[in-house]
């Protein structure tokens, strides 16, 4: 990664996580197929929802005939974090323009705002539309063609997430949590290092008592708390 | 697709955009108080590290979440890579072939 914000310079940021989209866009397709739902009916999904955790989501509770207001509200509690996300990254647009900050928030997920708070480390704290809108649009494009391909390819081939596909979100993420460590040098490492044990130990204890994306969320606002007493209390 | 369906992504599409855009609508209007600003500079970390530790835990509720060794495993290799190439495209390959070689093994 380096100081330039500019189109190319997005593509060049957002290539290695397109891998990720890739592997989970596969197996939603996939999950989505075997569900019941038409390839129309994953490209719609895909395009008006676009949220990974949530369409998988929302093809079980389609499959099990729940009511609409039911799923929605699911919805509601899943994606409650990009409240906290959009709140983080709308900071570095507040000059821009409002239809400009409506664009950029339309788009963001976790893997774009997890790239853009890695960049901001290498551009004195800076981000622009061109960097973000790249970075975005490509991400939509490859989730809505991934989810795709998985509902056409469906059970015809044998799964490639066999093969690993799916683990690169997850090294993407191990990626960008090492690149953050090291590289922001606004916060003590040893502080880093404290809140990310906290969130280990607080997300096993957590799921105990509720579903994975409840916990994210949960832990996620805890491992916050937790990281300000412990930054006032030093 | 039924409408039962379309309206389904209608209103997950609806509530999920609003909870995207409406912190940017809102930041333009009003100036965050200091004390939020210090709770948001630890998202990253947090919603990062969440997401990667949720790949090592399978949660039953009311039960000892089970351990994912598969994700685990393979999440050594991928730490090292990162911390000798600290490149983004590499790391994730470096994963992907790792999670290939426990598979078959």
């Amino acid at each position: 990664m380096d100081s330039e914000l500019t189109f190319k310079s997005g593509l060049k940021d957002v290539l290695p996580t397109t891998f990720g989209y890739i592997g989970i866009g596969l197996a939603f397709g996939i999950v989505g197929k075997t569900s019941g739902l038409s390839i129309l009916a994953i490209l719609m999904m895909s395009l008006m929802v676009y949220a990974g955790s949530l369409q998988f989501v929302i093809a079980g509770m389609l499959a099990a005939n729940s009511p609409i207001l039911g799923i929605v509200f699911a919805g509601f509690l899943i994606n409650l974090r990009f409240m906290l996300m959009s709140t983080s990254m709308a900071q570095y647009f507040k000059k821009e323009s409002l239809l400009q900050n409506i664009l950029l928030g339309s788009l963001l997920t976790d893997e774009t705002f997890a790239l853009g708070m890695n960049k901001i480390n290498y551009t004195d704290r800076k981000l622009n539309p061109v960097w973000l809108h790249t970075a975005n649009i490509i991400s939509y494009l490859v989730w809505a063609a991934a989810s795709v391909v998985g509902g056409l390819i469906g059970n015809l081939i044998p799964d490639p997430n066999r093969l690993g596909v799916d683990f690169a979100l997850v090294a993407m993420f191990i990626g960008l949590l090492y690149l953050q460590v090291i590289s922001d040098r606004s916060k003590k490492l040893s502080l880093q290092l404290s809140v990310i044990l906290f969130v280990l130990v607080a997300f096993y204890i957590s799921l105990m008592f509720m579903s994975s994306n409840f916990a994210i969320l949960l832990v996620t606002v805890l491992g916050c708390l937790f990281g300000m007493v412990l930054e006032r209390w030093k | 697709m039924s409408m039962y369906v379309f309206m389904t992504f209608v209103g997950c599409g609806l509530i999920t955009w609003l909870l995207r855009v409406v912190p940017f609508v809102l930041l333009k209007k009003f100036s965050l108080p200091k004390l939020a600003v210090e709770f948001l500079s630890f998202v990253p970390i947090t919603i990062m590290a969440a997401l990667f530790f949720e790949s090592w835990f399978i949660g039953h509720p009311g039960h000892l979440p089970e351990i994912n060794w598969e994700n685990l495993i393979a999440s050594g290799p991928t730490v090292v890579a990162a911390a000798i190439t600290k490149n983004l495209l590499a790391i994730v390959i470096v994963g992907v072939i790792t999670m290939a070689i426990v598979r078959l093994v």
